[in-house]
C-alpha cells in the first residue's frame, strides 16, 4: 500500500510539472498559544520560480516554510506539495516529498561535528543509497566546486566564515538534487558584498539545478536580485503579491519604507 | 462593605492558589507522560529498520573508551580510602584479615555501581544535554528531519544504547581497580601479597553479589542515557537553555540513580533472603 502511494508522490510531480504548482498553500493558519502568528495565508509557488517572501521580523515568514517541511504543523489550512496533501501523507510518504525539498537555515546548521566532507556526505548517504564512493566523491566535489568552495572539503565548520557557512550549508542541500528550495534569510548576518553573493548564488542555483524556490528575507536588495515574483506579509496574511516592478512603483507607505530601507 | 472585600480577596487568593496548583499538578503529568512516550519512542526506534551501526559504535568510543582515565583514577581512589577508612575499625576487633572480603563485597555490590554511575552521571549525561541541546539550539536537528534523517534514531537511540551498554562495563572495570586499590591502601600500613589479597577478596564474593549489581548497572545506564538525551532533545530555544538542559540532566541522572539504587537493592534482598 504505502509503496503504491509513494509512486503516486512521483506521478504527483510529473503532474505538477506540467500544471505548473508545485506548492499550494491554502488559508494556512498557525497560533503559538495566543498569539496568532499566520492568520490566513494562501500562495502558490510556480515551477521554475523564485518566490521571495518579505515582510517585518514576526510576521510568520519563517513559520510559513517550517510549516511546508513539516517542522511545525499547521492549525488549519492545506499545503500540497507536488499535488500531495502533507498533512495526509503517513511518516514514509512525507519522508518522499521531504527528499525533494532542500532547506536553508537561517545560521546555516552545519553539523559541528562533522567536517564539510562529512556535512555533505551525510543527507547524500541516506537520500541516495545506491550510489558507489566514486559517485559519491564526485557529486560532492561537483556541489563543492557549484557554491565555489572546492577547497573546504577537510575543514571543520568552526573554521569557517558566515558566509562560508552559508555556502556549505547550501551545498548540502544541493547534494541530493532538490527540486523546491526554501531559503530561510539566506543573507541575515552577512556583510554586504557577501550576501550579494548569495543572492548570485541563489539564481545560479535556480539556473543549474532547475529549482523552484520560496526565498524568505527581509534583505530588499537580496529581494530585489532574487525574486521573480514577491509576496509580502503582513500581521499573518498576505499583504500584496505581486513583481518586482509592482512592488517598486507602489504609493503605498508600509512597501515604499521597505524599499527605502533597502536603498 | 470592608468585611466584604475582604472576603472577595480571600477568595480570590484561595482560587488563584487552586488554579496555580492545578496547573502546576498538570504540567507535572504532562511531563511525566511526555517522557514515557519518549522511552516508548526510542523502544520503537531500536527495533525498526536501518540501525545507525556506525554512530553508535562512534558513541561507544566516546562513552567508553573517552572516560576510562576519570572512571581509573575514581576506581582506584574508592578502594583505596575505603581500605584506609576501614583498617583501623578492624584492626580495633582483631578482625584485620577479613578486610580484603569486606571491601571486595561493599565496592562490587553497592560503592562501584553507584559511585561510577555517578560520575557517569555527571560526565555523560551533561554532555548528552549539552551537546543535544546545543544541535537544538542551532537548528541541527532540524537539519537532520528536512533531509530525511531520523534524528530520534541516529542522536538518541544511538546515545541511549551505547550508555546502556558500556556503562555496566567501566562499573565492572571499576570494581577491578577499587579492589587494586584497596590492595595498595592494605599495604600502606601492612605487607599483603597481591595474589593472597585476591584470593581472599574473591573468596568472599559469590554469584549472587555480581548478578544484581550487575543487572542494576543496565538500569543505571540506560537511566543516565535517556534523561541526558531527553533534556537535550527537548530543550528551548536559547542559548540559556543548553546550560539548563546540561545542568538539569546532572541532577535528575544523579537523583534517579540514587532512587534505581533503592529499588533494586529492596528487590535483591527480598529475593535473595
Amino acid at each position: 500500500m504505502n509503496q503504491v502511494r509513494i509512486n503516486n508522490i512521483g506521478e504527483g510531480t510529473s503532474k505538477a510539472l506540467n500544471n505548473e504548482t508545485v506548492i499550494e498553500i491554502n488559508n494556512l493558519k498557525k497560533s503559538f498559544g495566543y498569539q496568532e502568528v499566520l492568520i490566513n495565508v494562501s500562495l502558490k509557488l510556480f515551477n521554475g520560480e523564485n518566490l521571495v517572501v518579505i515582510g517585518k521580523s514576526g510576521t510568520g515568514k519563517s513559520v510559513l516554510i517550517k510549516c511546508i517541511v513539516g517542522l511545525l504543523s499547521s492549525d488549519a489550512g492545506t499545503i500540497d506539495v507536488f499535488q500531495n496533501r502533507v498533512t495526509e501523507l503517513n511518516k514514509k510518504e512525507f519522508g518522499a516529498i521531504r527528499q525533494k525539498i532542500g532547506f536553508l537555515f537561517q545560521s546555516g546548521a552545519l553539523y559541528d561535528s562533522m567536517s564539510v566532507k562529512q556535512n555533505l556526505e551525510f543527507p547524500l548517504r541516506r537520500v541516495k543509497k545506491n550510489l558507489s564512493e566514486k559517485e559519491i566523491k564526485e557529486k560532492i566535489n561537483e556541489v563543492l566546486e557549484n557554491v565555489g568552495l572546492a577547497d573546504a572539503l577537510n575543514k571543520m565548520p568552526s573554521q569557517l566564515s558566515g558566509g562560508m557557512r552559508k555556502r556549505i550549508s547550501l551545498a548540502r542541500t544541493l547534494v541530493v538534487d532538490p527540486m523546491i528550495m526554501l531559503y530561510d534569510e539566506p543573507t541575515t548576518g552577512l556583510d554586504p558584498i557577501t550576501s550579494d553573493e548569495i543572492s548570485h548564488l541563489i539564481n545560479e542555483v535556480q539556473k543549474k539545478y532547475k529549482t523552484s524556490s520560496i526565498i524568505i528575507t527581509h534583505d530588499i536588495n537580496c529581494a530585489l536580485k532574487t525574486a521573480n515574483r514577491i509576496i509580502m506579509l503582513k500581521d499573518g496574511e498576505v499583504y500584496k503579491e505581486g513583481s518586482t516592478g509592482d512592488f517598486k512603483d507602489s504609493g503605498d507607505p508600509l512597501i515604499q519604507s521597505f524599499f527605502l530601507q533597502g536603498g | 462593605m470592608k468585611i466584604e472585600s475582604t472576603t472577595m480577596e480571600k477568595s480570590n487568593k484561595l482560587s488563584k492558589n487552586i488554579v496555580s496548583k492545578t496547573s502546576k499538578a498538570g504540567n507535572f503529568l504532562t511531563d511525566v507522560a511526555d517522557v514515557f512516550l519518549f522511552i516508548l519512542r526510542i523502544i520503537n526506534e531500536t527495533f525498526s529498520r536501518d540501525f545507525e551501526f556506525k554512530e553508535f559504535f562512534r558513541q561507544c568510543f566516546q562513552i567508553g573508551y573517552k572516560s576510562l582515565p576519570l572512571i581509573s583514577v575514581t576506581g582506584l581512589i574508592m578502594g583505596l580510602v575505603l581500605t584506609i577508612q576501614s583498617r583501623p575499625v578492624l584492626v580495633e576487633f582483631g578482625a584485620v584479615s577479613a578486610l580484603p572480603g569486606m571491601v571486595a563485597v561493599s565496592i562490587i555490590r553497592e560503592m562501584g555501581p553507584v559511585i561510577t554511575a555517578l560520575i557517569c552521571a555527571g560526565k555523560i549525561s551533561s554532555g548528552m544535554g549539552a551537546e543535544l541541546g546545543s544541535m537544538k539550539v542551532t537548528e541541527q536537528i532540524d537539519a537532520m528531519e528536512v533531509s530525511s534523517t531520523n534524528p530520534m534514531k541516529f542522536l538518541v537511540v544511538t546515545r541511549v544504547l551505547a550508555a546502556t551498554i558500556m556503562i555496566p562495563l567501566l562499573i565492572l572495570y571499576a570494581d577491578a581497580l577499587g579492589i587494586i586499590g584497596s590492595w595498595a591502601g592494605a599495604n600502606i600500613k601492612g605487607d599483603v601479597p597481591f595474589v593472597l589479597f585476591f584470593s581472599q577478596a574473591f573468596s568472599h564474593i559469590g554469584f549472587l553479589d555480581f548478578l544484581p549489581a550487575v543487572i542494576k548497572s543496565f538500569f543505571f545506564g540506560s537511566v543516565i542515557g535517556i534523561v541526558g538525551c531527553y533534556q537535550g532533545y527537548n530543550a528551548g530555544r536559547g542559548t540559556e537553555s543548553v546550560g539548563i538542559a546540561a545542568n538539569s540532566a546532572v541532577v535528575i541522572a544523579s537523583l534517579l540513580v540514587i532512587i534505581v539504587d533503592v529499588i533494586a537493592v529492596q528487590i535483591t534482598d527480598m529475593l535473595i533472603s
